[in-house]
């Protein structure tokens, strides 16, 4: 499925992997998460402390939520006073209330339950994050409000981000690095670097470097774009 | 807080207007009956007063008491046996793929066994006695719970399954905050159509070869043609049964399950 595929995430870096559906992205993101073993070739891993958040927000729904931000830090050991005071903690800076916190996930919002799902990433302090689609299914306005949390919790840890995304904007606007995956076999066929700080990253850049950067040839044949009049 | 307590308050207050639909169908059930038992005559069908007047003077005369606990003592043995191994194989053969498909054509022929055929080797393996009940007991339920806990196991979601991986819960965490809340609701089904079979096996096995429990006091009333007894067992054997369920498996389901109502009824 995956063909030479060569691919490094340094300390505090964040690389997205762009590319159309079927590509092989989710799974590489799998090897990468140790959720699949490869047939062959190997993984090489010194994070210590990764975390995941999925497409869905993927809560226990028996758990209340605070419990379910709480589960990370739970499997590491820490006392249930502790982790409680954490979790409230990242759950009133992700924009949840106390009354939120007491209800299962099912009684909340689509919206609530993935900012819960970011919480219960960020609470162990991960200095891997790995994000399947997170986003995708989110309204623009909290795909900005989310994407702004990452941010501010990614500089305050240090954490490395491998993102998969088929939102090119999505990937302009968060990744120091872009890969270019295309399919059968999946591949890696372009890699950009985005070297503007992410703080720096306006509205009107993000537009206009994701404009740019659809033009490519490699972008357009991986997604079976038709080529560019004139390109 | 002020949410909390309306919530509670709208649960508790359907909670009771459903009892009144439960209470209306089972007057028009007495009423029926009434009926029936006006046109055949007390020989055929007892009307429901003349019934619960001879349970009554069964308990009156102490004769109810002992027989109700000694059946209610065989069908719980029997019962708490198989809800022991059957939830516990069951998880087992769910978390294999091979141990549950080999353990399917077993399952087959349990549920396929009539109860009654058990009861025939259980009395040529234990004769007469408390041996003979519990284990046709056993046999009968330990299929359903087995399935039950099996399906519940197989049935978890995939995608909680990474969610346990991913955040490196341990084996004991997996078990207790992912696998058993998920499994409960698969089991308690099962629990509680096992226990209304174990009532109803129990006094099957009873009839045939014990001499005291409700079994035994039906086959008595009935070698009297005393319909009127015979009513007023069966009477004591439902309530019995009722009593059960919903004093003490509705109340656990629900404080079990509470996150399944919270979640339906607010969204």
């Amino acid at each position: 499925m995956l063909e030479d595929i060569e691919l490094n995430v340094g300390e505090g870096e964040a690389v997205a992997l762009v590319g159309p559906s079927g590509c092989g992205k989710t799974t590489l993101l799998n090897l990468a998460a140790g959720l699949l073993t490869p047939w062959e070739g190997t993984i090489a891993s010194s994070f210590a402390r990764p975390a995941m958040m999925f497409q869905q927000p993927r809560l226990l729904p028996w758990k209340r939520t605070l419990a379910n931000i709480g589960l990370g830090l739970k499997a590491r050991g820490v006392g249930r006073a502790e982790r409680d005071r954490q979790a409230a903690g990242l759950a009133t800076r992700m924009g949840l209330t106390a009354d939120d916190l007491a209800k299962y996930p099912g009684a909340l919002s689509g919206g609530m339950q993935s900012r819960a799902a970011l919480a219960r990433a960020f609470a162990v302090a991960p200095d891997l994050l790995l994000l399947d689609e997170a986003f995708s299914a989110l309204d623009i306005g909290l795909k900005s409000e989310l994407y702004a949390l990452l941010a501010g919790e990614r500089a305050a840890h240090g954490s490395a981000v491998l993102m998969i995304t088929h939102d090119l904007m999505e990937a302009v606007r968060l990744a120091d690095r872009i890969l270019v995956m295309s399919g059968s076999p999946g591949r890696i066929v372009a890699e950009h670097r985005v070297d503007t700080p992410v703080a720096a990253r306006d509205e009107a850049w993000v537009f206009a470097r994701t404009a740019e950067f659809i033009r490519w040839p490699e972008i357009r044949a991986a997604f079976a774009l038709p080529p560019l009049e004139g390109a | 807080m002020k949410r909390a307590a309306g919530d509670w308050l709208a649960a508790t207050g359907h909670y009771l207007w459903s009892g009144w639909g439960s209470l209306a169908s089972l007057g028009i059930f007495l009423a029926i009956w009434e009926l029936t038992a006006q046109q055949l005559g007390p020989l055929i069908l007892p009307t429901p007063i003349e019934a619960l007047g001879t349970l009554h003077g069964l308990f009156a005369s102490g004769a109810a008491g002992p027989e109700i606990a000694v059946t209610a003592r065989r069908a719980l043995a029997g019962f708490a046996l198989s809800v022991g191994v059957g939830s516990l194989l069951g998880l087992a053969a769910g978390v294999s793929l091979t141990a549950s498909m080999m353990a399917r054509p077993i399952i087959t022929v349990l549920v396929g066994m009539p109860p009654i055929a058990w009861l025939i080797l259980a009395l040529l393996w234990f004769g007469a006695g408390d041996g003979t009940p519990v284990f046709t007991v056993f046999i009968a339920c330990f299929p359903i719970i087995f399935v039950g806990a099996m399906q519940g196991t197989r049935t978890l979601d995939g995608q909680l399954k990474e969610v346990a991986r991913m955040f490196g819960l341990s084996t004991w965490m997996k078990l207790t905050d992912v696998y058993l809340p998920h499994v409960v609701s698969y089991l308690f089904p099962a629990w509680i159509s096992a226990l209304g079979m174990s009532w109803k096996i129990v006094v099957m096995a009873e009839l045939l070869s014990t001499e005291d429990g409700i079994g035994a006091a039906l086959a008595v009333s009935r070698s009297h043609l005393d319909t009127a007894a015979s009513m007023a067992w069966i009477v004591a054997l439902v309530g019995t049964l009722l009593a059960i369920e919903y004093l003490l498996l509705e109340p656990l389901k629900r404080r079990v399950e509470s996150w399944r109502e919270f979640a339906s009824s607010s969204n």
